[in-house]
């Protein structure tokens, strides 16, 4: 016998996402969801991001990997609340990760939650975690055709970071040819190309983020 | 290789559901997943198998997974489109400004499954 059954599969994941973004909006947390790559970066953009911002907006950061907690170190280092979620092997953060991870900071003192997904640029998309935005970072040295090897983080980011451009006569990157993708996948994204190190360009990316905060 | 957690939720929901309904074993499931989603077809069909082989309510049972082809709406002209996943301009007035209505799907449609004897014959 057939029964209709006619329900979302990740059903759990997304009401409970639902959930978590209503509770960053009752605080006025605007909550930023960072995909990328291993090694492109995010760490070091997220510390630029924060030496930006810092003076204006009380920060947290909750760092996705799949062990160790090196990353969430460096960001309390700097003085920085930071949660460290271990996913044990798993490819994606899950909005329950989330859950449990918000429950030791101070949603009401926070004006910015930035997430560290773990490092990888397909499993993430598929998952709602109650997120306001969705913001990716591709390197140079991964390659300008990186977009259309993986359309679909590009396609949901709503901002698109370009990191290390400094290293870009290295690696033969071919710059119009990136741009010309991103304008077809997702032509409403900005695209900020920045040297987290150096700081090159974090100022134009800081300041749209920025806006967004101050409107959470 | 998300598809396994996908696969859990789906085989969760799945046997509750057949459960639910007096069901003595669940024969098959059907899935619509939107090409648009990182979700492939044979990861799905390898995960699936993997997780049903282990208990005998599930054991046997096929997954049948209709994959949604991506369709748009333009903002400008209001046109709307089926595209692959990398050309999402409108194919009327060649804008950018689309909407994705269809193509990101994740959805369990039906299940199939053996009723008692009794049950059957209602």
């Amino acid at each position: 016998m057939k029964i209709d059954v006619k329900q979302p599969i990740l059903d759990k994941n997304d009401s409970l996402a639902a959930e978590l973004r209503q509770r960053f909006a009752d605080n006025h947390v605007f909550v930023l969801d960072l995909l990328a790559s291993p090694g492109s970066g995010k760490t070091s953009t997220i510390l630029a991001t924060i030496d930006a911002l810092r003076d204006e907006f009380n920060i947290a950061v909750i760092e996705g990997d799949i062990a160790s907690s090196v990353d969430a170190e460096k960001i309390k280092g700097q003085g920085i609340a930071a949660v460290q979620i271990n996913t044990g092997g798993a490819c994606h953060l899950e909005s329950a990760m989330i859950k449990r991870a918000i429950d030791v900071l101070d949603l009401e003192r926070l004006d910015l939650i930035i997430i560290e997904n773990v490092g990888n640029l397909v499993c993430p998309t598929d998952f709602d975690l109650g997120e306001n935005a969705k913001v990716m970072i591709l390197s140079v040295p991964e390659g300008d055709d990186k977009p259309l090897k993986y359309p679909g983080v590009f396609q949901v980011s709503d901002a698109i970071i370009l990191n290390k451009v400094d290293t870009m006569p290295v690696f033969n990157f071919d710059r119009e040819a990136f741009e010309a993708s991103i304008a077809r996948l997702n032509p409403q994204a900005p695209l900020f190309p920045i040297s987290a190190t150096s700081g090159d360009g974090v100022e134009a990316w800081a300041e749209w983020l920025a806006e967004r905060i101050r409107n959470a | 290789m998300h598809e396994l957690g996908i696969i859990t939720s789906v085989l969760d929901v799945a046997t509750q559901s057949a459960r639910q309904s007096g069901a003595t074993k669940l024969l098959g499931v059907t899935l619509s997943i939107g090409e648009m989603t990182e979700a492939i077809e044979d990861a799905l069909q390898f995960s699936f198998e993997a997780m049903t082989e282990t208990d005998p309510f599930t054991e046997g049972a096929k997954l049948t997974v209709n994959m949604i082809k991506p369709k748009s709406r333009c903002l400008e002209c209001g046109a709307e489109f089926e595209h692959d996943r990398f050309h999402l301009f409108c194919p009327e007035c060649d804008s950018f400004a689309t909407e994705l209505i269809a193509g990101r799907e994740l959805q369990i449609d039906s299940i199939e499954v053996d009723l008692p004897d009794d049950a059957n014959e209602e």
